[in-house]
């Protein structure tokens, strides 16, 4: 009796014409791209300087010999950015709950908040590190270290500190006033609100931005270099001028690219496994 | 073993210190040039090399016709700051230092003014046209660096030398072997460095510096030992910036002398005639008498073994 279904002769010749529009389109769009990236890359061969670029950018000979370097140089980078993200994440954090602090009493935490993100965000993080990594050792503290790198770490966290409070208290700022009715409602004091009502549902928001900030970091901890840190920018560029050859700077790029792509996608799929607990599967 | 080097350093001590700039008493090595002081007050007397000299072959001779970025003149690069003793008052056009001499020297040999341009010693090298003639600011001659530039003939022969504070134990330090134990810097993409790491080898990563007041912000501080630089350099720092800190000794150079050169864009024109001139200068002992009047004293400095 269970004649099994199949498919009636219209329905396979639908089938039939969408495969045939899927491949038409699927080839359609692999030419253009390989035609508009073949123009594109044949342009470049064809500039007057292409020999030139070729020998002084991507010589295979000068990414060997300055690999064990910079690779060397690019494990300060990981270090710094691994601790540093750390710190500014709770420096960040906690500013953010400071500025919204009500009560009269912390008028002063509040003004402090506020001008530490004005002043911070203002100077260029370049400065800051040479600042930093300068001026405190010149100071002669006692009993605190001189590494330009400790210094160049603080220098970071002090200026992202200031940009991810603000990415923070956007988030709290978004949390609608409702929550907070309700929590206080529910007899939660102004603390509790934050900590289990306000906080997570902001930080969760404001995750993508943070992200993206984090990344943003992973790249500026080049700016060590600067300040003398041997790091795999400075490993580049010191080779670069000990041999006149900028191949290190292509080399430490890549470094920084298969760094920063991972971290992406990474970023990516936590976005959407939230969104997909939040929305109840309503993507 | 001890060797003599002529160096450093003298007119610009003797200026601002003393109007008797004999009283460095000891020129009588030089019997040529024996009273190689007075020049240093005059910017033009080193200008006194014979421009109709011969040495030049014809297609050099008439600075109209030489392939220079503007004609007359030869259009002269080097950093800023430019660093005693190889300039003067960060000013380079004052002809006073080792390099402006040369300078002025080598445009004057071919009959061409000079117009000074700031390039940055990492864009000197950049692939791509150039907006300098030549450009002078120590640089090293390499096999790998003539790959990407062309170099002149070198104008200086620089021996690599250590230098420490007097005070700390490094200066007890008399053998390569012995400067392995301690923290080392040196300017980052220069052969110091190099000198660091493939000779002396220390157990600690050697400190690489911007530049050299980076350099000796940190012997300073106490952030490295001892610090790596050509010897000129090192004479200036020991004798005039850093009077504290003193040359524990220079390295041997039994394995091709270090040269400086000016450098050229790949393939320049002019880079024939430049080395005519520099030839020119060569014979008549113009270059060993602007050494010696810009970088030399009578000191000895041991070899490192």
């Amino acid at each position: 009796m269970t004649e099994t279904w199949s498919p009636s002769d219209r329905e396979l010749e639908r089938r039939r014409i969408r495969r045939r529009q899927r491949l038409q389109r699927v080839s359609t769009a692999t030419a253009v791209t390989v035609v508009v990236l073949g123009l594109a890359g044949w342009g470049v061969t064809l500039t007057p300087g292409w020999d030139r670029f070729q020998e002084t950018f991507l010589s295979w000979e000068d990414a060997k010999d300055s690999f064990p370097s910079i690779r060397h140089g690019f494990w300060l980078n990981v270090k710094l950015f691994l601790v540093c993200e750390v710190f500014i994440l709770a420096l960040g954090l906690a500013v953010a709950l400071a500025r919204q602090a009500r009560s009269a009493w912390l008028a002063p935490v509040r003004v402090v908040a506020v001008v530490y993100t004005d002043v911070f965000r203002g100077i260029p993080t370049i400065l800051l590190v040479l600042i930093m990594a300068f001026g405190v050792p010149a100071l002669n503290l006692q009993g605190l270290t001189t590494d330009p790198y400790v210094w160049a770490g603080v220098a970071l966290v002090l200026s992202y500190g200031a940009y991810v409070a603000e990415v923070f208290r956007s988030g709290i700022d978004s949390i609608h006033p409702s929550q907070v009715n309700s929590a206080s409602a529910l007899g939660l004091s102004r603390p509790q609100t934050l900590r289990f009502v306000v906080v997570p549902q902001a930080v969760r928001r404001v995750v993508p931005p943070l992200l993206n900030d984090f990344v943003s970091l992973q790249k500026d901890t080049a700016l060590v270099a600067v300040a003398g840190v041997f790091d795999s920018m400075f490993a580049a560029r010191d080779y670069a001028s000990y041999n006149f050859n900028f191949t290190s700077y292509v080399v430490v790029a890549v470094f920084f690219v298969v760094m920063t792509v991972p971290l992406a996608r990474y970023c990516d799929w936590l976005q959407r496994r939230w969104m997909e607990r939040e929305r109840a599967g309503a993507l | 073993m001890r060797i003599r080097v002529t160096l450093a350093v003298l007119p610009l001590i003797a200026l601002p210190l003393a109007c008797a700039p004999a009283d460095e008493d000891d020129g009588a090595d030089d019997p040529g040039t024996s009273d190689s002081s007075t020049p240093a007050e005059d910017p033009t007397d080193e200008t006194s090399v014979d421009t109709e000299a011969g040495g030049l072959s014809p297609e050099c001779a008439d600075p109209a016709s030489l392939p220079t970025m503007e004609s007359g003149f030869a259009t002269i690069a080097t950093d800023s700051p430019a660093y005693e003793p190889w300039f003067s008052n960060d000013d380079p056009t004052n002809g006073q230092g080792f390099e402006s001499a040369v300078a002025y020297a080598v445009a004057d040999t071919l009959g061409l003014q000079v117009k000074w341009v700031v390039v940055p010693f990492n864009k000197s090298y950049a692939p791509g046209p150039k907006d300098f003639d030549f450009d002078i600011n120590q640089i090293s001659i390499t096999p790998k660096r003539a790959e990407a530039v062309d170099f002149s003939d070198g104008y200086y022969t620089a021996a690599q030398a250590v230098l420490g504070l007097k005070d700390s134990p490094v200066a007890g330090a008399t053998s390569v072997a012995d400067l392995a134990g301690y923290k080392l810097g040196a300017q980052t993409g220069t052969t110091s460095l190099t000198v660091i790491r493939e000779t002396i080898q220390p157990a600690e990563e050697p400190a690489v510096f911007e530049d050299t007041n980076a350099a000796k912000q940190a012997l300073l501080n106490g952030q490295v030992d001892g610090i790596v630089a050509d010897l000129p350099t090192a004479f200036f720092i020991t004798a005039v910036e850093i009077p504290k800190a003193t040359i524990l000794g220079q390295f041997a150079s039994d394995t091709n002398p270090e040269e400086f050169g000016l450098l050229f864009e790949k393939g320049s024109p002019l880079v024939a005639c430049v080395n005519e001139a520099l030839a020119v200068l060569e014979g008549d002992g113009t270059l060993a008498q602007l050494e010696e009047q810009w970088l030399s004293n009578e000191v000895e400095i041991p070899v490192l073994q």
